[in-house]
């Protein structure tokens, strides 16, 4: 008995001891989105104050203001928003196309052109920045939307992942329509499409993440400040604004806020679609 | 469907079908990645005279590479950044996979804490860590009586860096750990709590190597992304940063070189390398699991 005791108390130790670990390491995670906040509303010389205050003493919502003139905000959501649906859209379409036919029929050549998309993958995307801009600007496409969409009209990811998710499916529900009259393409979209919806959220939220967080090719490819992302947008405030933060803290927060809305309202969509996508 | 037999109607239909539902994806791999690539691979031996003009150098682009300091440092950089970030982030992501693992309330809220900083744009997210780790006003240093220049001397820089690349994906890689964690069976656990197994020789002998392959996973995934790191260090240390040279990745040194002096010939030199790189740790990577990694589950 006295030793189902201290078992027990060992185990309620083990308990508070993951709680505290946790709450603490909660608290590291979360506390530069907290002060984020706290300085984008307080004044400069009270985000300067030596020690400092941790709540703002004086409310400065004006700091928002002075982000959105230092940055063309509506520009930047717009053109962030229009970059992250279309690459959305096709990714979905192009990859949900492709990974049925990979997964589902027969055709010459799957093999070979199965191996194009493995390759894809296993290169790093800054091996064809270069000619890709230089595709964009021979066409007289820079600062426009479709340059920003333009290296994510296809997605070798989706597809491949895609056809994880088609392979999953039996086959005898394909057969099962196609007799009742069905061609391929009305089996592929009336009947299997439908089915991938999970790995559909999945694919379309993973595209969306990393398209928002983007920096590289949309600095390179629209250098017009009302052409470019929120991600561009913000990295032209880094040199400049350098005692300036609480208007830098309300930019930052403004170009974050859109996606971390979205994830506060589809938090276990996020994390398992994300998760199902790295994790395989 | 043998070769030499001629296709059913049906069979050729299907082909049909399968060439035409492949053909935007592929029609846009060539154009968007496979020739790019080769361009590259080509633009590489070449010097850029401006206005897309290139002319043919041989290894002359590659020479110059090797003979640069700055070339060698940037190599050196991301290996560092790698070396710093990973085994320290895969360690802290376990411990919180594991943590998240146990019987606890409020998992949820803590894992959607954890996830986080991956939605937000690495670029907004730097932002904020520029603010704290400041020089004066930063609350790093002033809740910690410190006067480190955490982003503008080049000795620490890089651990700024590195602090950041860490708190970012910590919640990434734990979700995924935990998935893996997950897939454990309870009765490994129930039969070495019966021998009398203390918690640590359980999770050497049974955690451990259950979750090796994923660990293994994650840490390919982490390598690779770490090697091509980018976006945080272009955002804590500008161009005109005197500790630039001290913290920027071979991304960062493509960047400059591709699209700020202009020199696309060098610019995809430094990418090929990049890229010849990861091949070389994915290889010691493959050879390396065979020591550690348990796949007789």
């Amino acid at each position: 008995m006295k030793n189902s005791a201290s078992l027990e108390r060992s185990r309620k130790m083990t308990t508070i001891l993951t709680y505290v670990v946790l709450v603490l390491g909660a608290i590291i995670m979360i506390f530069p989105f907290v002060w984020m906040i706290l300085t984008s509303l307080k004044t400069v010389p009270e985000s300067m104050k030596v020690p400092p205050t941790f709540f703002p003493t004086a409310l400065m919502p004006g700091n928002f203001g002075d982000a959105m003139k230092s940055l063309p905000f509506l520009e930047l959501y717009l053109n962030t928003g229009l970059m992250v649906f279309f690459r959305v859209i096709c990714a979905v379409v192009f990859s949900s196309m492709a990974g049925y036919a990979f997964a589902k029929l027969n055709f010459r050549g799957k093999n070979l052109l199965f191996g194009i998309v493995l390759v894809q993958m296993s290169l790093p995307s800054q091996i064809f920045i270069i000619p890709q801009y230089q595709m964009v600007a021979k066409m007289g496409l820079a600062n426009t939307i479709f340059a920003l969409v333009f290296p994510g009209l296809v997605s070798a990811f989706g597809v491949f992942f895609l056809r994880q998710t088609y392979m999953g499916i039996p086959t005898e529900i394909g057969e099962a329509a196609y007799l009742d009259g069905c061609n391929q393409w009305q089996t592929f979209y009336k009947v299997m499409f439908p089915l991938t919806g999970t790995s559909v959220a999945a694919l379309t939220i993973f595209t969306a993440v990393f398209a928002y967080g983007d920096l590289m090719w949309p600095l390179v490819v629209n250098s017009d400040l009302k052409m470019m992302t929120l991600s561009s947008g913000l990295a032209t405030l880094r040199g400049q604004f350098t005692t300036n933060f609480p208007v830098l803290m309300a930019g930052s927060l403004l170009a974050m806020l859109p996606m971390v809305i979205l994830y506060l309202i589809f938090q276990r969509q996020f994390i398992e679609g994300i998760a199902s996508t790295g994790g395989k | 469907m043998k070769k030499g037999t001629k296709l059913s109607v049906a069979a050729r239909r299907e082909e049909n079908w399968g060439w035409i539902m492949v053909a935007p994806t592929i029609i846009g791999l060539l154009v968007l990645n496979l020739w790019p690539f080769v361009q590259t691979l080509y633009t590489s031996f070449c010097e850029h005279l401006g206005f897309g003009h290139y002319k043919f150098i041989g290894v002359q682009n590659y020479v110059d590479m090797f003979q640069k300091p700055e070339f060698w440092k940037a190599t050196w950089n991301t290996i560092y950044f790698c070396i710093l970030t990973v085994p320290v982030g895969l360690f802290l992501s376990l411990l919180v996979a594991m943590l998240l693992n146990a019987k606890i309330k409020g998992k949820g809220i803590f894992r959607t804490i954890f996830f986080l900083p991956m939605v937000c744009a690495p670029a907004a997210v730097t932002m904020v860590w520029r603010w704290i780790f400041n020089a004066e006003y930063g609350i790093l240093n002033q809740m910690f009586g410190l006067h480190v220049n955490w982003v503008t001397d080049s000795k620490v820089v890089m651990i700024a860096c590195a602090v950041v690349a860490i708190w970012s994906n910590i919640g990434y890689d734990a979700v995924l750990l935990l998935a893996g964690l997950q897939n454990i069976s309870k009765s490994y656990y129930e039969a070495a709590n019966i021998d009398g197994a203390s918690k640590v020789t359980q999770f050497f002998q049974i955690t451990l190597p259950m979750v090796s392959p994923t660990l293994f996973v994650v840490m390919i995934m982490r390598l690779m992304a770490s090697i091509k790191v980018y976006d945080l260090i272009y955002m804590m240390v500008e161009e005109t940063n005197p500790a630039v040279t001290s913290v920027q990745s071979l991304m960062y040194l493509f960047y400059r070189e591709s699209f700020v002096a202009g020199s696309r010939g060098s610019g995809s030199a430094i990418v090929i390398w990049t890229v010849l790189l990861i091949g070389m740790i994915t290889v010691i990577q493959f050879i390396g699991q065979k020591k550690w990694v348990n796949y007789d589950v």
